[in-house]
């Protein structure tokens, strides 16, 4: 099997490494960079247990190559905290009891962290969409929208409170 | 709802306290099997049989054996030389781990390839060479049960047909006289398909034998692990596994839903891998996998009928089940109760008789029959009861809600002695469904479908008033392999009055971390955020028999809040001896005991708990803690009303859930936003088998939904925004007055949303649909009835 080096920049970090070419992105995270909070959950591409943000869009690693991340930026959920503060994400599912077991938890806040970067004020429907590609076995998903809308509300708040101090 | 006693800091019972588990989630920072990587540890994979049936003619592992880091292939021979081919199963029939003559199912563990990685073992399992001979094949229990079938047991020398089992409860001859005179009797055919739980994460473990000390440690995906290691303790301690060197470990699971309830053929395999390599070894299966192999749910035919008056006066119950098993009986039930707790079929209605027999089949299908968020055939069995009461009122032309406000256990019957035997502990039925008619505007609906009807619209509406059984058991008839269902706690307080509690079961997303401190918090005046909850290290726990039929609360938070008792008696007399004063003289408050008369003299938990490790009483043992476990005097009884509303489109059949109002009543209630959370996920996982998920299999045992492709596992695009409320009834046997809430929705969404379907259809005379009610299915019917656009 042909080795490759790659050079990935994950959560900040430029890692140089070298890899099989079969290795799946995931497997690269999980357990070679240890990152193992990206799950596992299928191998037909349909859970997003495994959606990381590939230059800030959700992609599904478990249906990538590590190869192919090469060059490239990836941002995990490991990545969402930053200095010590929660992202607005992580504390609308925390605060609106948008997850039970936990396993799709850093999938679907990966995807709602994207959905929310590019449309800040989501309707439901738009939420509904952007999480279809996510499956959650536990909550039967209206808390996990109650939780992006937090988010949305809690960032606009944010926004307006660094526009206020500015 | 009652208003919380203790504060938002302490956060006891009624508070909707944020879940203490979260904050590692949310960071992506769980520590699941399949995260742990230990020093050396080598990955096993799985051959698995194509054929459904098939005699093996030989394997060859050479190939495989070549490859650069196969290290070991493992076959039916290798397991035989220890007598581990086979292991028993929960229900006490045998199992095959790896085979040595035959495979009966579609991806049966057929070998199973030990290698440096995970990439390089599944090279191996693709090298290794199997020869199979097919031998025919049965899938329809039906014909399984045909005078002069093949015998597919051959394994069992007694075994001269397929019936793994006949069970039967209540009085034959007397309902058969019921219905014999009755002046209305309705019947339908009514199939429960086989399902699965698809929890999003698999089933894996990590298996470590140390050679030098023998100890053998399981990270395992299981929501038993004190079971697994007595079970383990039992089937290999003639090759030196002895229990007190067996720690079963259960990390964070990815939800379990009963599917991590049963011992995977894997995972003994991984273990025996382990003890013969001497290093720690890895099996995590992949979704396909898990679909194909593991445990199913359902699976029963029910041919149900009931007689009643011409005035909707309803007097028997008749329902008998052919029940497909696959090749061997795996369920996972309490051992006295072979078709699991079927007989509460009765539900909520007051009858004169009740009969109900079934019998259990063999086919050459995966074996399960697990409790799937049911406590044990449940869902199967309130499915049957509230789809007939719905023919029956279609027949009679009266309405749904009224037939069963009619014929209802009134709440002055309890505790009610229902027709198949159990206790039922309190109810108020009329109250739960008047208040779910209500809230959902019933009478509205039922005009505006009158109205809809006229101008050819297909909409329905759909009630379920569902009866659980849940909280196993009291150990006089429920044990599993012997081992009684009670369950346990254990806390220590510590010095500057904090605490740590451990449980005998383990959560896969139920929130035992923040529950359990709550009930603590509430019984003992310590903040729950300062009592630290732990489960699943068979090391640690105390013995206990694993979450699954909403049995925790029932039975660990008992034990829990008995366990804090104890405590505070303890805590008294440590009390009575600071404040100088008589034990009888001293009232407990929220947190601390107070000088009856003089409220100034009193004393915390917290000081208390101090003095219990600097100043205890002379004569009295040292330290705050005690351990209790659980044996409840009853099952507890949930119940609720469901409501839901649905449009059919003319054009496609498809079925759109537009409002679903679940009325619950779990007795009191630790923590609100839990029980929501529960209901909802249970809601979610009753519309799931009713309009999307079936395992079905083609004539030659082939799996036809082996992977997300197929089974439809409902997304938020399907998922309607679930409306919730409740009453509430306390049991009167429960310490805190808590029933168990986990399953309840999952049990009574299914029938209400079919009742819905059948009823936007009823008008063209159709009386019952089976789930999934998929499109085509309602399409089928629209065809032939010649309404489809
Ligand atoms: S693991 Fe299921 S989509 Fe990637
Ligand atoms: S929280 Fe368990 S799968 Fe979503």
């Amino acid at each position: 099997m042909s080795m490759h080096k790659i050079k990935v920049t994950v959560n900040g970090a430029a890692e140089e490494v070298e890899v099989e070419a079969r290795l799946l992105l995931v497997h690269h995270l999980r357990e070679n960079l240890r990152l193992t909070g990206t799950h596992i959950g299928c191998d037909t591409t349909h859970c997003g247990a495994c959606t990381v943000l590939l230059d800030g869009k959700p992609v599904k690693s478990c249906t990538m190559l590590a190869v192919q991340a090469d060059g490239r930026e990836i941002r995990t959920v490991e990545g969402l905290e930053q200095n010590g503060k929660l992202h607005p994400v992580q504390e609308g599912f925390w605060e609106k009891h948008g997850l039970q077991c936990g396993f799709c938890t850093p999938g679907m806040l990966m995807t709602s962290c994207a959905l929310l970067e590019q449309n800040p004020h989501p309707s439901e429907l738009q939420i509904r969409e952007a999480i279809s590609g996510n499956l959650c076995r536990c909550t039967g998903y209206v808390n996990i929208i109650k939780a992006v809308q937090y988010a949305a509300e809690k960032q606009q708040a944010q926004k307006e409170a660094a526009h206020a101090a500015a | 709802m009652p208003q919380p006693r203790t504060s938002k800091e302490i956060s006891g019972m009624g508070h909707s306290m944020k879940r203490k588990e979260d904050p590692r989630f949310i960071r992506g920072k769980g520590n699941y099997v399949d995260d742990i990587q230990l020093p050396g540890m080598l990955y096993m994979d799985i051959v698995r049989s194509p054929f459904a049936h098939a005699r093996i003619k030989s394997i060859n592992s050479e190939k495989a054996l070549k490859i650069p880091g196969v290290l070991a292939v493992i076959t039916g021979e290798t397991l035989k030389q220890y007598n581990l081919h086979w292991m028993p199963t929960l229900s006490s029939d045998t199992q095959m781990v790896l085979p040595v003559e035959k495979v009966m199912c579609q991806a049966q563990e057929v070998a199973a390839v030990i290698a440096t990685s995970r990439y390089i073992a599944a090279d191996g399992v693709e090298a290794v060479e199997v020869e199979y001979e097919q031998l025919p094949v049965i899938v329809d229990p039906h014909k399984a049960l045909e005078p002069g079938a093949q015998v597919l047991r051959t394994d069992k020398k007694d075994q001269k047909d397929n019936l793994a089992f006949h069970w039967e409860a209540g009085d034959r001859a007397a309902t058969e006289k019921v219905f014999a005179e009755a002046e209305v009797v309705v019947k339908e055919e009514i199939y429960l398909p086989r399902i699965h739980v698809a929890s999003i994460e698999t089933c894996g473990c990590i298996a470590d034998f140390d050679k030098v000390d023998g100890h053998l440690t399981v990270y395992m995906t299981t929501q038993a692990p004190h079971a697994v290691r007595t079970v383990l303790a039992l089937v290999a301690g003639h090759v030196g596994l002895s229990e007190e060197k067996i720690r079963v470990i259960s990390p964070d699971i990815g939800g379990g839903f009963g599917g991590k309830v049963p011992v995977y053929p894997g995972y003994v395999i991984a273990i025996a891998a382990s003890v013969v390599i001497g290093k720690p070894v890895k099996w995590i299966e992949d979704r396909m996998e898990n679909l194909q192999a593991d445990s199913f749910a359902r699976d029963y035919w029910m041919t149900t009928e009931m007689a009643a008056k011409k005035d909707g006066t309803m007097l028997a119950l008749r329902i008998k089940t052919v029940a497909d098993h696959g090749y061997t009986n795996a369920s996972a039930n309490p051992s006295k109760f072979p078709a699991g707790l079927f007989s509460i079929c009765t539900g909520s209605y007051v009858l004169q008789q009740a009969f109900t027999e079934m019998d259990a089949a063999y086919t050459n299908k995966p074996p399960g029959g697990v409790a799937y968020r049911c406590s044990f055939r449940v869902t199967e069995a309130v499915h049957a009861v509230e789809r007939i009461v719905d023919v029956l009122a279609q027949k009679l032309k009266m309405d749904p809600a009224a037939i069963r406000l009619k014929n209802f256990i009134q709440p002055e019957q309890f505790p009610y002695k229902s027709l198949l035997g159990w206790e039922y502990d309190s109810g108020d039925y009329p109250k739960a469904l008047k208040l779910a008619m209500k809230n959902i505007g019933y009478d509205e609906l039922r005009k505006e479908q009158a109205e809809k009807r006229k101008r050819g619209e297909l909409m329905g509406i759909g009630i379920c008033s569902f009866t659980e059984i849940v909280g196993a058991g009291p150990s006089k008839t429920f044990d599993i392999l012997g081992i009684k269902m009670f369950d346990s706690a254990e806390i220590r307080i510590h010095p500057t009055g904090k605490a740590i509690a451990r449980f005998g079961t383990k959560s896969q997303g139920q929130a035992h971390e923040t529950t359990y401190a709550q009930i603590i918090a509430e019984e003992l005046g310590i903040p729950a955020a300062h009592i630290q909850v732990e489960e699943g290290d068979t090391d640690t726990a105390p013995y206990g028999l694993g979450t699954y039929a909403s049995r925790s609360t029932p039975t660990s938070g008992a034990a829990a809040a008995m366990a804090a008792r104890k405590i505070r008696e303890k805590a008294k007399k440590i009390a009575a001896h600071l404040l100088e004063c008589a034990e009888d003289d001293l009232v407990w408050e929220v947190n601390k005991f107070t000088v009856k008369g003089a409220p100034t003299r009193s004393k915390t938990i917290q000081e208390i708990a101090f003095a219990a490790y600097t100043n205890h009483p002379q004569g009295m043992e040292a330290g705050l803690e005690a351990t209790f476990y659980y044996d409840p005097p009853n099952l507890t009884f949930p119940f609720g009303s469901y409501i839901c509303v649905v449009d059919i489109d003319r054009g496609t059949g498809m079925v759109k859930v537009r409002r679903f109002m679940a009325v619950d009543d779990c007795g009191n209630i630790i923590n609100p936003m839990v029980v929501d959370g529960q209901i909802h996920g249970g809601l979610s996982q009753g519309l799931a088998p009713a309009l999307y998920e079936e395992m079905p299999y083609d004539e030659n045992g082939n799996n036809l939904a082996g992977s997300f492709m197929d089974y439809l596992v409902p997304t938020s695009m399907e998922t309607p925004n679930w409306e919730t409320d409740k009453t509430v009834t306390p049991c009167p046997h429960h310490p805190f007055g808590a029933k168990g809430v986990g399953e309840s929705a999952t049990v009574g969404a299914p029938p209400a949303i079919a009742n819905a379907v059948v009823d936007a259809l009823s008008h063209l005379g159709v009386t019952h649909i089976d789930i999934p009610i998929t499109p085509e299915r309602v399409w089928r019917i629209l065809k032939a009835k010649g309404v489809a656009q």
